[in-house]
């Protein structure tokens, strides 16, 4: 009987994965743990962006919102209200706001198809980078709102402001949150995204309620960028609001399809390239957006499909 | 009185400068749904290099002309070499591609003109004012005005009156049937993504004087021609003009009476638009 | 109670008007054909009925309820099933994931964001089972989009049929299907007992008219005759249409 995804080579190459992310503050210095630290974060958006854009076939320019609004959510109460930090209300809160963000967005936006929805979560993320932009009083605006304190751990013995630590508190997220959405995608609902992706009407013919599907899949999609964005906060310190902005949107896209649009894994090995090349060439040359452009230029002629998918092919040999 | 005036004025002459750039965009999003992030970069790279011309050759004129021609010759090689082979009809990859080419044209300006902030010198012959009645206007921005409406004028000559704006308007949807009938339609379509890239281009050399060429405009400027294609509707002419003048009035008002609104008033716009009536304005469909 | 009224049904599509003023019924169990040439409304009529586009004017009756304001996928619910003209299957999916598709809408399981669909035994052989009565089960991994033509359209019905839904709405099954395969399918469909209603659109008229019970014949979207299928052969009007036609 079929069972593709859960089979043993993928489950094998999984865990050593896993592990080689665990093991890996033994053979790299902490310079490299903090970015991967940024890389799983950013693994996480591209995945979430994955559920709705490759999985249910929905075109999103504007995942950030969710991202950013998580991310202002914990930098507000941790600056203004707690004047440090409060984990378990930041964490509920900002996983709470982005979900409210997606339940309010989602009503409005689901009708729309192809390019009028990307330009419809375009306008929606922009409209929140133009509020933070603007409200200094309450966001700082273009400043952004430094002083975000990481969560205090000390019960377990975790000082979150030590690299490596940070780097475990992270990798935690990581693979929980990994673990969740793969499950999801591999699901029943996941079937009927992709069922949706594939013809909505068919679906609809065939007795689903279409709407429902993409809007549910809209918000869990959104839960877990939200989950980037607390993490990103604590990460970086302080939140600005390029966290809403359209080049975060189209840098998530650009790791989802440069990985693989529709892989889950995929969108994370993107999310690790991109992350790594524009830190690590960054150092030997000032000029690594032209590398990075012309990665882009050339995945799309020679890989269009991902690079993951490229891999898979590779090792099927 | 006169403020309310000169806010008209100024958001009249923004709203040009998008419209030829939105004039352009709106053709390659709406007839040939190709998504375009380059367009902004088209913008500036056309803007720093009329800055260059103008400089060695003191003559605005030649800026324009260069600005306007290397930005065509560049978008038709974009569009020919890469865009046309690899992805009619997919817009995902069209993404990654437009944006690589805005990271390379972005970081190439950095390179060449360096991070601070340039202006170009206005032709002598537009320096100065004019009074009209109590007013003063600067000549530059009457004469930007006034350019931007015989653009309008020619375009929509184009569009309505030629033959080859009939092909435009009828053949770009279906490539088969205008094959079919003896008409190159790859040919079109790079002409017309051709007179898009260098629209773009000349707007960069005409906004030099006032607007600037900076870091990160290529991106400001991108996401504002994008709100007015959407508002005026995705392949009008029509709606790229209104929706540019609507904008540049929202931005003009904007920024001197409502400045924390004004960015968010503008992506409001452009949402309600989407929500409402997605075809915009004045958009088919 | 008859199975589906429709009454005054109009359609217009912006100054084309494709279906004008139809009125019928169709009595549970029966078998109806529409035929008619090219463009005569057919399809479009399909689409009203199964809820894809909304009508310009004029009310659907399901089982003597007014449907006329319900989405698609509640009509589905409520009973209709449909075949595409043009196949509208899951491509990048797998013939068996097709299926599956298909039995899971009706059954509790698709409501399970953590379990996957072939973990729910009965599901599984049953897609088998299906694809085995239609000689596809050695397919059942082979994505959509790599079938042959025919291969598709069986799978067209496939989806439709494993639905059990009682008012069906077949367009062009025949169509991409062999000889034999053809021959396969209408004694399929005699078969099938009087819980079904079916609607059938076919060009094949040898298909058509061993199956169908009663004839209704559109023509630039008006019914132009109606009745059992020798008054419809006979019937001088649908004649002249067919002068000429290619069978």
């Amino acid at each position: 009987m079929r069972e593709p995804k859960y089979n043993l080579k993928f489950i094998i190459g999984i865990a050593i994965l896993l592990s080689l992310l665990v093991l890996l503050p033994l053979f790299l210095p902490s310079y490299y743990i903090g970015l991967f630290s940024l890389m799983l974060i950013f693994a996480i958006f591209s995945m979430s962006l994955d559920i709705l854009q490759g999985y249910t076939g929905l075109p999103s320019l504007g995942h950030a919102a969710f991202l950013g609004i998580a991310a202002y959510i914990v930098g507000l109460l941790n600056v203004k209200v707690f004047k440090g930090c409060n984990f378990g209300i930041e964490l509920v809160a900002g996983i709470l706001s982005a979900a409210i963000v997606a339940c309010i967005l989602g009503l409005i936006v689901l009708r729309s198809k192809d390019v009028y929805l990307l330009m419809i979560l375009l306008a929606s993320s922009m409209m929140l980078w133009g509020i933070a932009f603007k409200w200094r009083s309450l966001t700082g605006g273009d400043d952004g709102l430094p002083g975000i304190a990481r969560p205090d751990l000390s019960f377990i013995h975790w000082n979150l402001g030590n690299t490596i630590h940070f780097y475990y508190f992270v990798l935690l997220f990581f693979i929980v949150s990994g673990i969740l959405m793969y499950l999801i995608v591999n699901s029943s609902f996941g079937h009927i995204l992709m069922g949706i992706r594939e013809s909505e009407i068919r679906m609809q013919s065939l007795g689903y309620n279409t709407w429902l599907q993409k809007y549910i899949a809209f918000i869990i999609s959104g839960i877990f960028a939200g989950i980037s964005g607390i993490l990103l906060a604590y990460y970086n310190g302080f939140v600005s609001p390029s966290e809403f902005h359209l080049v975060t949107s189209a840098e998530g896209l650009i790791m989802v399809i440069l990985g693989g649009v529709g892989t889950l894994i995929g969108p994370a090995i993107g999310a690790v390239i991109i992350i790594l090349i524009k830190n690590f060439i960054s150092a030997y040359t000032e000029h690594w957006m032209i590398i990075l452009g012309l990665i882009y230029i050339f995945t799309v002629i020679f890989a269009p499909e991902g690079i993951y998918r490229i891999f898979k092919k590779l090792l099927e040999r | 009185m006169i403020f309310f005036i000169n806010q008209i004025i100024n958001g009249f002459v923004f709203g040009m400068l998008l419209f030829l750039l939105a004039a352009g965009l709106t053709l390659m999003l709406g007839i040939m749904r190709i998504i375009n992030l380059a367009h902004g970069s088209y913008y500036l790279l056309g803007g720093y290099i009329g800055f260059s011309i103008a400089k060695y050759t003191n003559s605005f004129f030649f800026a324009c002309l260069g600005g306007l021609l290397s930005i065509g010759i560049l978008g038709i090689f974009s569009y020919k070499i890469i865009l046309e082979k690899h992805f009619t009809r997919e817009p995902l990859a069209q993404v990654l591609v437009t944006f690589g080419m805005l990271l390379i044209i972005s970081d190439l300006c950095r390179w060449i003109w360096g991070g601070t902030p340039l202006a170009i010198p206005k032709p002598e012959i537009l320096q100065g004012n004019i009074n009209l009645g109590k007013i003063v206007v600067p000549v530059y921005r009457l004469a930007v005005i006034i350019l931007g409406g015989m653009i309008l004028i020619f375009l929509w000559w184009f569009q309505e009156r030629t033959k080859y704006g009939a092909i435009v308007r009828a053949g770009v949807d279906d490539d088969e049937m205008t094959e079919g009938i003896g008409i190159n339609i790859s040919f079109v379509k790079t002409i017309i993504f051709g007179i898009g890239a260098l629209l773009a281009g000349f707007a960069g050399v005409v906004g030099g004087p006032f607007v600037g060429l900076s870091i990160g405009l290529d991106i400001e400027i991108l996401l504002l021609a994008i709100v007015v294609v959407v508002i005026g509707g995705m392949g009008s002419l029509k709606g790229a003009f209104c929706g540019a003048l609507l904008i540049g009035l929202i931005d003009s008002f904007g920024k001197s009476l409502l400045p924390e609104l004004s960015i968010f008033t503008i992506f409001a716009t452009m949402f309600i638009v989407l929500a409402i009536k997605p075809s915009g304005l004045f958009g088919i469909k | 109670m008859k199975a589906l009224v429709v009454e005054n049904l109009s359609k217009n599509f912006d100054g084309l008007q494709a279906l004008d003023n139809i009125s019928f019924s169709v009595e549970k169990g029966e078998r109806l054909a529409i035929i008619g040439p090219n463009g005569a409304g057919k399809t479009t009529l399909f689409q009203l009925i199964n809820g894809i586009i909304p009508p310009s004017s004029g009310k659907i009756f399901l089982f003597g309820k007014d449907i006329t304001k319900l989405s698609t996928y509640q009509r589905a619910s409520l009973g209709i099933g449909r075949t595409f003209q043009i196949t509208n299957l899951f491509s990048n999916l797998t013939v068996f994931d097709n299926v599956l598709l298909a039995l899971e809408a009706f059954n509790f399981t698709r409501f399970n964001i953590f379990y996957p669909a072939y973990s729910y035994k009965k599901l599984v052989s049953k897609a088998e089972e299906i694809l085995n009565e239609w000689n596809l089960l050695e397919k059942k991994d082979d994505l959509v989009k790599n079938l042959s033509y025919g291969e598709q359209r069986k799978l067209e019905i496939i989806l439709t049929l494993s639905q059990n839904r009682s008012l069906l709405l077949l367009d062009e099954p025949t169509c991409g299907l062999s000889f034999d395969e053809s021959k396969n399918f209408v004694s399929m469909i005699r078969s099938f007992s009087r819980e079904y209603t079916i609607l059938l659109i076919d060009h094949d008229l040898d298909v058509t008219f061993e199956i169908a019970e009663k004839v209704m014949v559109l023509h630039f979207g008006r019914i132009i005759a109606y009745g059992n299928p020798e008054e419809v052969r006979n019937n001088p009007k649908v004649q002249q249409i067919y002068t000429g036609e290619e069978r």
